[in-house]
């Protein structure tokens, strides 16, 4: 008896001490982040171009060409993910195609950012000829959320009970009419909260624009999806790694982790909110 | 007359057969009930009649079944229209998460219904047809799941109807209700009978003996013995019958 109490403790520690271990990374990272970068942030640290070299002004075409990008990325990958997630749920049937499809959308999930990178040249750089761009390095973020966005809407739509469709198709829709209405509704906070955690993984991804569109500086904002843009975690790479006066610009470097961590804060967040706000409207 | 006509009909799935050359004509505007005992295929059967079953992979049907001058299973048959005419009600309630309004507006919509003040009508005359509407007239917006499980069902019905189908499949409509909400789905059948042919599935055989007019009685994937209710469950024809009335198996 007293041991069977013993070992229950042991595990009960064990496990509660590696739940902790997670927050403490995650809080560590913040504060450090925090206390190192807050000098930095100001009005003209987020509203004004960068100055001398990097060394002074802000940051505010970094924070619009990340934005940009994640624009192009949801709308080429929000499109196509949910779709073949639709597809691979309702209309699929099972078999060796589809688990062909499966295994190729996992192996997806596991090739690096990297490499991604290079098909992005091959493909969209040079092979569509979309140059190095904001399109190009949109629709390579675009590549490697795609995986994660067709897993979590799968996901979703598995959730969503059997008699709803049955209980459409029973009235004489048809398969088309039983999704669009009874079953994407009640899918869509999945999917959206999905979405939003895999794009705002990509917002943060150096490796994919580094060769596809990002620039270390452009005078101006783009003006079309086929300019250079500067972006935030390339930004962030250059200011730490390689700029010719590292001491000075660490703060700037800091600040702009802060940025960077706020806006995919903030991402997050806000799939959390769209989650809980339709996961009460359809239980109405 | 517009009855169903079952010919030759067998179902499998996989390799396991269900039902087994089914014939039957099964009549208009009465209650049909099916009995027998579980795995027997009295839901598979009932699921033959608006092509439910299809929705199950690797289901295999053969045969035919005839209503309204056609071949249900007819490649130039729509499965949408046959759906139409021929409604369903399932065994758990499956209100969808929609307002009371909306749930019975829903068929409506699909089939392509506009006009806001027809819409409105139907839903309340649908509602009205099964009891409902007075006791839901004030709260038509709020949410179908906040309903009684009775309620729920006999929403469902009203769903049902306000597409205006011929037939009317209740696949064991009670088994998830308490005996009140029972009595209620009975007394709606026996009323509902007079526009639509109502075919039941049910393994309570009271329930069966209580409202129906025709009873058949389906074993193994065999139907057994089918014909007037008095007479089947006063005077089974077969050995089989009368061993599962009197409750020996089952």
């Amino acid at each position: 008896m007293k041991l069977k109490r013993f070992e229950e403790i042991i595990g009960f520690t064990i496990l509660g001490f590696s739940a902790i271990i997670v927050i403490l990374i995650l809080g560590t990272i913040i504060v450090n982040i925090i206390s190192y970068g807050s000098n930095a942030i100001s009005w003209e640290f987020i509203s004004d171009f960068p100055k001398d070299g990097m060394t002074k002004g802000g940051i505010l075409p970094t924070i619009m060409g990340t934005i940009f990008v994640t624009i192009i990325t949801t709308l080429f990958s929000i499109p196509i993910g949910v779709s073949a997630a639709i597809y691979l749920s309702e209309y699929a049937k099972e078999g060796m195609l589809t688990r062909i499809i499966r295994a190729a959308i996992r192996n997806l999930a596991g090739v690096p950012s990297i490499v991604y990178g290079l098909f992005g040249v091959a493909i969209f750089v040079q092979g569509l000829g979309f140059g190095s761009s904001v399109l190009s390095s949109g629709l390579t973020l675009g590549l490697l959320t795609l995986p994660w966005i067709i897993a979590t809407s799968e996901e979703a739509l598995k959730t969503v009970p059997h008699s709803y469709r049955e209980g459409s198709l029973a009235l004489g829709a048809t398969k088309w009419q039983s999704i669009r209405s009874n079953v994407l509704p009640y899918a869509l906070p999945g999917i959206l909260t999905g979405s939003i955690l895999g794009l705002s993984r990509a917002a943060g991804e150096t490796a994919p624009i580094l060769f596809t569109g990002v620039v270390f500086f452009v005078p101006g904002l783009p003006d079309s999806v086929f300019d250079q843009f500067m972006a935030m975690p390339y930004h962030l790479y250059i200011l730490s790694t390689q700029h010719h006066a590292i001491e000075q610009v660490r703060s700037l470097a800091y600040g702009t982790a802060l940025v960077l961590i706020t806006l995919i804060l903030i991402m997050n967040f806000t799939a959390i909110f769209i989650r809980f706000k339709l996961r009460k409207k359809f239980q109405m | 007359m517009n009855n169903i006509i079952i010919k030759d009909l067998s179902l499998a799935y996989g390799e396991k057969q269900v039902l087994k050359r089914i014939n039957q004509e099964i009549e208009e505007k009465k209650i049909t009930a099916i009995i027998g005992p579980s795995g027997c295929g009295k839901s598979s059967l009932l699921r033959c009649i608006n092509r439910m079953n299809e929705l199950i992979p690797d289901a295999k049907i053969m045969g035919q079944i005839i209503f309204d001058k056609i071949d249900i299973y007819d490649s130039n048959t729509d499965v949408t229209e046959v759906r139409q005419k021929i409604g369903m009600v399932f065994q758990r309630p499956n209100p969808f998460p929609k307002s009371i309004y909306e749930n019975v507006a829903y068929g409506l919509r699909i089939n392509g219904l506009k006009d806001k003040n027809k819409i409105s009508e139907t839903v309340e005359r649908s509602l009205d047809d099964c009891g409902l509407l007075k006791e839901v007239k004030d709260r038509l917006h709020t949410s179908a799941t906040e309903l009684s499980g009775g309620q729920q069902q006999r929403l469902c019905i009203a769903r049902a109807l306000a597409i205006e189908p011929k037939v009317i499949l209740m696949d064991e409509p009670c088994s998830a209700l308490d005996p009140a909400s029972t009595f209620k789905i009975e007394e709606l059948m026996v009323k509902l009978k007079t526009r639509y042919t109502v075919i039941i599935v049910t393994h309570n055989m009271q329930q069966a003996a209580r409202v129906s007019d025709t009873t058949g009685f389906l074993y193994l994937g065999e139907l057994i013995e089918f014909g007037n209710t008095k007479k089947l469950f006063t005077k089974p024809k077969e050995k089989l019958t009368e061993d599962y009335i009197s409750g020996n198996f089952g």
